[in-house]
């Protein structure tokens, strides 16, 4: 003992002396390491090099350097790479001297957000998944490129039509936040509304509702036979919204969900919002609801309804792939618009929303900002849309595209639903705009309440303008509106 | 010898020293600076903006909740999972029936027990989250199945979709997954008490429960204290976050029934782009888990027993 402790300030330094003269050390190092280490957002943001640009010819029109190397960066999901990879080859093909640099990843924010903040992000990202980079954000702060260049240049196939002309009816609108500039370009086309099995149906002797009384019916007929009439994903109540929005742009008419998405006062309290939710809530009120629905995951519910316990379940046309490994072989996956309120509703059935998935972006600071939105003209030639379709069972943003290819009856019944609703194809973007509105407070606080019979439809609607007029006066959101 | 004492023992020093700063203490001072500023978290360019952040924490309702939560979680997960690990470490240990030969066992199969409760330990708690989420499935998961099978089938409650219900569900998840690793902590701190103190005991007519709190408890109080630390650690930290983002609704619901802290911080910075605004509940956290650090000193300050 003693060997550690100073009774003797001759004998040596002793244990405390020491402990408070390193925490007096450590306090000096410090502010001394600020000098040394730099923040992690103050990185240098001087622009690099950029590449510069080629001349102009018919088959370069966006003038893309021959030699400049490419940088893609490809979201690793459910639609895998292989797609993206087949078009950098076309790529590289037309541009023989350019070598493409490609980057597959699930962790699209963990790995660009440091180089977004460094000024070194790549040419061209498909910034999807959950680790999505919030894109609001990245235009508020003028980090991606306009790609009005691509929508005007000639598309691939027909040099007379412009890019803009051969897309889907959305796809261009949803990558402007403010101004005519279009910032993101959604790539896959995602058809939303009730999913059922052709096969359940049958062997109940129904066919699809086409009114929310035969409904109803159906339910009933179902719940006799032990079979629920809906399910849907509760842990992530969001899901729901699918097949409501476009329920309540039908019975009141588009303008409600623009008000909506407008964050205007008021704007839930619409008669239509208050006949949906109570709609859907008295699926509720009547057990139609699969049992145990409100603790489950989306795969959990999709797997409940691949194997007969629901008949529908409101989902987007990725449900196909997704759910591929429970689908029994003659289950006929079909997608139905939401069924008519009743006679009074504004809009015909077969309205249903659609609208476009897998965006992808060019950052400003790209080194080759061009490479990028020409990669992206080649993705939306017909050759390129066709074999994106046939790998990953998905329509693209390319309008067309599937003549000749043998459909699954889910992305059949897609195509027709969408040529049904013709031009009645409705596009709410809260879940774009305000992801936290629509995920966790629309959809978690909200209507998972709501149908897990914890809130009456009155008390929801109440909730939900509380929250939608909360976001409106929140200087923190940036805000944004539908062009009249 | 005496001047050049310094020097020798700074240079001991400064290496880890400067490795601390720059990896601990820097990031703090970082996130304090960034908490007064409107950073997005994906752009280099932000402006100060004074106490707004505060202003805008102090008023926010999601804000007091996880807060509430994940002082729950630091108060009621130790005690929990701590008795827990006590009550088994001690029966596995003393708790047994007199056998012959020894006067002081554990009960019948201890070892066996003791590698089953460690079990969980070795699993990430990212699977044991995914675990529990298909245990939890109110549909045909585990529990309600074997609810069913006992012939409770009336009785099959969402679990996770229940508000009442999903808070304790996340804790119970975390007991599970830490109370193993605390039985082998507090049984290798019961093999260094001696024999005959509780022989003593028992010669003396003591039970079981008197043994356990008058000399059990007692010799390991240390121990005790390091363990409530740690839990502090994991509910105010990772483990927390993550059961909390895998397996509840939402995730932090249903109706932000289950946000904690870390979870508010994450969404914030990510989801929301307002990483000023998440450093602003990061700080909050600082000072909860200080505040933490400060009872847990204070309350362990005892007595140090010496059994040798």
């Amino acid at each position: 003992m003693g060997s550690t402790s100073a009774h003797d300030s001759n004998e040596g330094l002793g244990r405390r002396d020491l402990i408070k003269r390193s925490a007096a050390l450590g306090l000096i190092t410090v502010p001394a390491m600020g000098f040394l280490s730099a923040c992690a957002s103050s990185s240098d943001d001087s622009p690099k090099e950029k590449a510069s640009g080629g001349p102009k010819t018919a088959k370069n029109p966006l003038g893309v350097n021959e030699s400049a190397g490419l940088d893609v960066v490809i979201f690793d999901g459910g639609f895998g790479t292989k797609y993206a990879t087949d078009a950098n080859a076309v790529y590289e093909k037309a541009f023989p001297k350019a070598k493409i640099n490609f980057h597959k990843t699930q962790k699209i924010q963990s790995e660009l957000q440091p180089k977004f903040n460094g000024g070194t992000p790549p040419d061209l990202i498909d910034n999807s998944g959950a680790e999505q980079m919030d894109m609001g954000v990245l235009v508020g702060k003028s980090q991606l490129t306009d790609l009005t260049p691509l929508l005007d240049a000639p598309s691939i196939d027909d040099p007379s039509k412009k890019v803009r002309d051969t897309l889907r009816p959305g796809i261009v609108e949803m990558g402007q936040f403010d101004g005519d500039q279009c910032w993101i370009f959604y790539y896959a086309y995602t058809v939303y509304g009730v999913w059922y099995s052709q096969t359940a149906l049958d062997k109940l002797d129904a066919k699809y509702p086409e009114t929310w009384d035969e409904m109803l019916a159906l339910c009933e007929k179902a719940k006799k036979q032990g079979i629920a009439g809906w399910t849907y994903p509760g842990k992530y109540p969001y899901y729901l919204p699918f097949s409501l929005y476009p329920f309540i742009a039908k019975i009141g008419g588009r303008e409600v969900l623009d008000a909506i998405d407008n964050l205007e006062p008021k704007a839930w309290e619409h008669p239509a919002v208050k006949a949906a939710f109570e709609a859907y809530y008295e699926l509720f009120k009547k057990g139609y609801i699969l049992q145990g629905t409100p603790g489950m995951t989306h795969i959990q519910s999709q797997t409940a309804w691949t194997k007969g316990q629901a008949l529908f379940i409101p989902n987007g046309s990725w449900v196909e792939n997704e759910a591929a490994p429970t689908t029994p072989k003659d289950f006929k996956m079909m997608v139905g618009a939401p069924s008519s309120l009743d006679g009074n509703d504004k809009m015909p059935f077969g309205t249903i929303w659609a609208s476009g998935g897998e965006p992808f972006i060019v950052p400003a600071k790209a080194k080759n900002p061009t490479g990028g939105m020409e990669q992206l003209r080649i993705m939306l030639s017909e050759a390129s849309s066709k074999n994106f379709t046939t790998q990953v069972k998905s329509l693209s943003a390319f309008n067309g595209g599937t003549d000749g290819l043998a459909l699954s009856t889910a992305l059949q019944s897609g195509v027709d639903a969408l040529k049904k609703a013709g031009t009645n194809v409705v596009n709410p973007r809260l879940q774009d705009w305000y992801v936290k509105l629509q995920k966790e407070q629309i959809g978690v606080a909200g209507l998972g309440e709501m149908m897990a019979g914890r809130a009456t439809p009155a008390e929801t609607i109440k909730k939900i303008q509380g929250y939608a007029d909360k976001a409106a006066q929140d200087q923190n959101i940036k805000h944004y509106k539908h062009k009249k | 010898m005496q001047h050049g004492k310094y020097r020798f023992i700074v240079g001991f020093l400064v290496l880890p020293l400067a490795l601390y700063s720059l990896f601990v203490i820097w990031p703090f001072v970082q996130s304090i600076y960034y908490s007064f500023t409107d950073w997005t978290g994906l752009s280099p360019d932000f402006k100060m903006v004074g106490f707004d952040n505060y202003k805008r924490m102090f008023d926010d309702d999601i804000f007091w909740k996880s807060l509430q939560h994940s002082l729950l979680f630091v108060l009621l997960l130790p005690l929990v999972t701590l008795g827990l690990a006590l009550f088994f470490a001690f029966m596995l240990n003393v708790g047994g029936r007199r056998r012959k030969g020894a006067a002081i066992t554990g009960v019948r199969g201890s070892g066996f027990y003791k590698i089953a409760y460690f079990f969980p330990q070795v699993l990430s708690i990212a699977i044991v989250a995914l675990l529990f989420q298909f245990a939890y499935n109110p549909n045909n998961g585990v529990i309600n199945s074997a609810l069913k099978g006992v012939g409770l089938g009336s009785v099959q409650p969402n679990w996770l979709g229940d508000p009442d219900l999903a808070l304790y569900c996340v804790m119970a998840v975390l007991v599970w997954s830490t109370v193993g690793f605390f039985v082998v902590l507090f049984s290798a701190g019961m093999a260094s008490i001696p024999r005959d103190f509780y022989e003593a005991a028992l010669l003396d007519g003591a039970s079981r429960f008197t043994t356990f709190f008058r000399i059990t408890l007692p010799l390991l109080w240390d121990t005790v204290q390091s363990g409530w630390v740690y839990m502090g650690i994991l509910a105010l930290g990772a483990e927390a976050f993550a059961s909390v983002q895998i397996m509840t609704v939402g995730p932090g619901g249903p109706d932000y029934s289950t946000t904690v802290l870390p979870l508010y911080v994450y969404q914030s910075a990510f989801r929301d782009g307002q990483a000023g605004y998440a450093t602003t509940i990061g700080v909050a956290l600082l000072v909860v888990t200080l505040l933490f650090a400060a009872v847990v000193m204070r309350l362990g300050r005892r007595e140090r027993l010496e059994f040798s």
